[in-house]
């Protein structure tokens, strides 16, 4: 297997982007990490997204995207992994140029979201859960979420106000992101007194409906050096992808994503690292109870604590572990198949010390975790600075 | 909807059925091909008990678009006495009574309208029964 | 010998007052309860429905029959409110309790006397030996115009009989059936609620078809109205079954175990159906019943069943009818009321 390192990313301002349709986000984004990374052909694409064909009646988006970003005749094709379809991306254009197929790929993600009405977005991301034994008897997204945050506060007395603490956090992070959605902070009686969306989650417990749009080049380690001019060069050293039942009542237990532990397990194994070596993380923060599980499933808290953990401000910027530095999904929008690119774009920034406002001191060593559905897919990244 | 979608799950939906592996005692509700770690099994036919209590539940507030005119619905995982878990409303309670553990009854309710026109969906739902 | 070898009831949880219908309409909660007798009824939730109820019904019938659904040889609802006007409602509860396939199945109608047709033709087809066993079911979740006078006791509701030659709990001595065409009350096609004729469903209707068939079915039988320990008639009203009882020659006492009308409303189609099975519920062995129902339109099926001792089997095995009606009741204004039956224009 050869080294991937990641030349160029792209990424423009998430939100609800009116003006402006899926191809056009999509190629300004992608034209962006292209320049960035100083080339001009690609080798090929993936580009992830859960489900254009719902949102905008579009389907074989990677034709399309090819030969608006003026790649013609590229093999270029749509993966799918529900929110997870970056994350996915990103590790079919690691696999494409570790095996030696091919040097550089473009790996993005895309959703627009806003061209069907609330409900419409609703049942479209619905589609993620088990459609016959799930959403047939009303489960939405949000739904099913607040019955894993239900078991976790009745197994391990999770607070209200613990749950509220990731929302609070990662707005406060996302408003020195120029990209989020929405910037600016909210306070814990904020999260608490806000709409109720599915009993305990409120609207600022859920990540928002996005129109967006992140792309990133990947190279293989000769050609990237090749390429890189200042850029330090991020590498990625450690992939874990799992899966597990798509139903929540196929599960033995709804306080814990077993799929995330594998993954994260499997990302820890190939690249030698474990929860200790990580500097900075982003992670699948679709609804605060989410971002809790995953740091107790990732290893980086005891199981039960996560929401100790964070309420404790373990998780900020110059805590012990910085989690999504970029707002999360929470406060920089969540475009579902462009989520999991985005996380990889914050912490390729985070590493090459270009985070700004929210960079972590001396982060060397960074990792991602993307989710589908409710953590039936799980991908977890881990990147580290050359 | 499209009628054959509903059509084909009304063995579970109307009645319940499962699928028990008797080489190992699991039961598959819906009913599984191959068992969940991949081998082949003897399977039986095996109607799940109408009984059990929450796991867990969490009150619909912003439905999708086929249910637009039910919210604010409640949705739960029930643990039937058997252990096998299914997910569905709960009906005809009163506000006080849910928790996670209270006992509930599946009984045959509508699920699903499809507008004022199309065909109706049935299915279990839950009722508290204590 | 033929009878009932399982029998079921099932009453929606929810109810509305009298006074909550009353003070929408500006009218008078007293006269009302007095004039109809009766003070509350029961509401059908939108998850409800004739197919529904008709279900869980059947399902304490199978329970109390000691039989599984694939035993059933036909199924018949009948009903005012079948979910569908074209498809039939039989199918979805013969599927539900895995009658299917080997079973004959329809849907009858004819205004609140479909439920004891679908009894009549059951116990007919089973001592017929066409078929070994054969489920009526009477069931409806009836809607009265907003602000007529029927709205105050449209009601929901199911019972369902399982007939058969064996284990029988109430034996079915005598059936007769009596009917002219009486126009005093009806719903034309694609019209959402039925009319009446007011007053002229009362003398020449209800109470000349229900005496009819009563005073044929006493005559056919030889028997007395002191022979029967219960009596139960269609109950429309609280009054009505009451007066034609004591017009017949029935006590109050006969009379009140099967008057659920005060309480439970007018379930049409299961609305002497349910009240048998009230019967049913603390009957004796030895115990002779006499039924009468009344469909506008108009008919009556009239039955007498003699009790088994097999009764005391069954009884406790499911729940029972009265505290379905007592106990456990949501009480809902008219503003949910008028949400769930649908009363609120909306777009599609």
């Amino acid at each position: 297997m050869r080294d991937v390192a990641i030349i160029g990313v792209g990424m423009t301002k998430w939100g609800e982007i009116w003006e402006k349709s899926l191809r056009q986000m999509f190629v300004e984004t992608a034209y962006e990490a292209i320049a960035d990374a100083g080339i001009e052909k690609l080798d090929g694409m993936y580009v992830g997204s859960m489900s254009p064909g719902l949102f905008v009646g579009q389907e074989h988006i990677g034709a399309l995207l090819a030969d608006y970003l003026g790649q013609k005749n590229i093999p270029a094709g749509r993966v799918e992994s529900a929110c997870a379809s970056g994350g996915l991306a990103v590790k079919c254009a690691f696999m494409d140029i570790a095996c030696g197929n091919s040097n550089i790929i473009l790996a993005g993600g895309v959703e627009k979201m806003t061209d069907v009405s609330g409900d419409g977005a609703t049942y479209a991301l619905a589609t993620a859960a088990d459609q016959e034994y799930e959403v047939f008897h009303g489960a939405t997204f949000p739904g099913l979420y607040a019955m894993m945050a239900r078991r976790h506060m009745h197994e391990f007395g999770t607070t209200r106000r613990q749950l509220s603490s990731v929302a609070v956090k990662n707005h406060e992070n996302g408003s020195k992101n120029p990209l989020a959605q929405y910037p600016f902070k909210v306070t814990h009686e904020g999260v608490e007194n806000s709409v109720m969306v599915a009993d305990p989650l409120t609207i600022l417990d859920c990540s928002p409906i996005t129109d967006g749009a992140a792309a990133v080049i990947l190279a293989d380690l000769e050609t990237a050096k090749k390429l890189a001019k200042n850029n330090p060069l991020v590498k990625i050293i450690g992939i874990g992808h799992a899966t597990d039942s798509i139903a929540l009542h196929d599960r033995p237990s709804l306080s814990g994503l077993e799929a995330t532990k594998v993954a994260g397990e499997r990302a820890y194994k190939m690249s030698g690292k474990t929860p200790g070596d990580v500097n900075v993380a982003e992670f699948h923060d679709c609804f605060t109870i989410a971002e809790i599980m995953v740091l107790e499933e990732l290893g980086f808290c005891e199981k039960g604590k996560g929401g100790e953990f964070t309420e404790a401000c373990n998780t900020h910027i110059g805590g012990k572990i910085p989690v999504n530095t970029s707002g999360g999904l929470k406060s920089k929008g969540h475009p579902v198949g462009a989520t999991g690119v985005a996380q990889v774009i914050e912490i390729t920034k985070q590493l090459r010390g270009d985070g700004g406002e929210r960079q972590v001191e001396g982060a060397k060593i960074g990792l991602t975790q993307n989710m589908g559905g409710t953590g039936a897919s799980s991908i977890v990244h881990i990147m580290e600075v050359v | 909807m499209f009628p054959a979608r509903i059509w084909r799950e009304f063995p579970q939906r109307y009645r319940l059925e499962a699928v028990k592996n008797k080489d190992t005692g699991e039961v598959y509700f819906p009913p599984r091909y191959v068992s969940k770690d991949g081998k082949k099994f003897n399977g039986e036919k095996y109607i799940l008990p109408d009984e059990g209590k929450i796991f867990t539940y969490t009150v619909i507030e912003v439905p999708p678009s086929q249910f637009k005119d039910e919210a604010p619905y409640v949705v739960c995982i029930v643990e039937l006495t058997d252990g096998t878990k299914l997910t569905c409303q709960i009906t005809d309670f009163d506000k006080d009574w849910l928790d996670i553990g209270k006992k509930v009854r599946l009984e045959f309710r509508r699920v699903q309208t499809d507008a004022h026109h199309g065909v109706l969906s049935y299915g279990y739902k839950a009722v508290p029964a204590e | 010998m033929v009878g009932i070898v399982g029998y079921g009831a099932k009453i929606p949880r929810h109810r509305i007052k009298v006074e909550e219908i009353a003070k929408v309409w500006g009218a008078d909660a007293e006269s009302y309860k007095r004039g109809l007798q009766l003070t509350e009824k029961s509401v059908p939730a939108p998850d409800v429905d004739c197919v529904t109820l008709s279900v869980e019904a059947t399902k304490y019938a199978l329970k109390r029959a000691g039989i599984t659904g694939d035993k059933i040889d036909a199924l018949y609802i009948g009903s005012e409110s079948h979910p569908y006007a074209v498809k039939p409602s039989g199918t979805i509860c013969a599927e539900a309790i895995g009658a299917t396939p080997n079973c004959h199945n329809a849907d009858y109608e004819f205004a609140c006397k479909a439920g004891s047709e679908a009894m009549f033709v059951s116990l007919g087809l089973v001592k017929s030996e066409f078929c070994n066993y054969a489920v009526g079911i009477g069931a409806d979740t009836s809607q009265g115009a907003p602000g007529d006078a029927l709205e105050y006791s449209a009601a929901a509701g199911a019972a369902s009989f399982i007939m058969g030659r064996e284990n029988i709990l109430a034996e079915c001595l005598y059936t007769h059936s009596w009917m002219s065409d009486t126009p005093d009350f009806w719903r034309r096609e694609h019209q959402h609620y039925p009319q009446h004729g007011g007053r002229f469903t009362g003398e020449p209707a209800y109470f000349r078809t229900i005496k009819g068939c009563a005073y044929a079915l006493l005559e056919k039988s030889g028997m007395k109205p002191e022979d029967f320990k219960y009596a139960v008639f269609h109950q429309p009203n609280g009054k009505f079954p009451m007066r034609v009882g004591k017009m017949l020659g029935f006590e109050r006492e006969q009379l009140e175990t099967g008057w659920l009308v005060p309480t439970l409303g007018n379930t049409y189609s299961g609305a002497s159906p349910i009240g048998l099975t009230a019967i049913l519920d603390i009957a004796e062995p030895g115990d002779n019943i006499f039924m009468v129902s009344y469909g506008s339109g108009a008919g009556s099926d009239g039955f007498i069943f003699k009790v088994t001792d097999r009764i005391k089997e069954v009884q406790d095995l499911c729940p029972k009818t009265r505290p379905q009606l007592d106990e456990n009741k949501i009480y809902v204004d008219y503003g949910t009321y008028a949400k769930f039956r649908k009363k609120i224009l909306k777009n599609d």
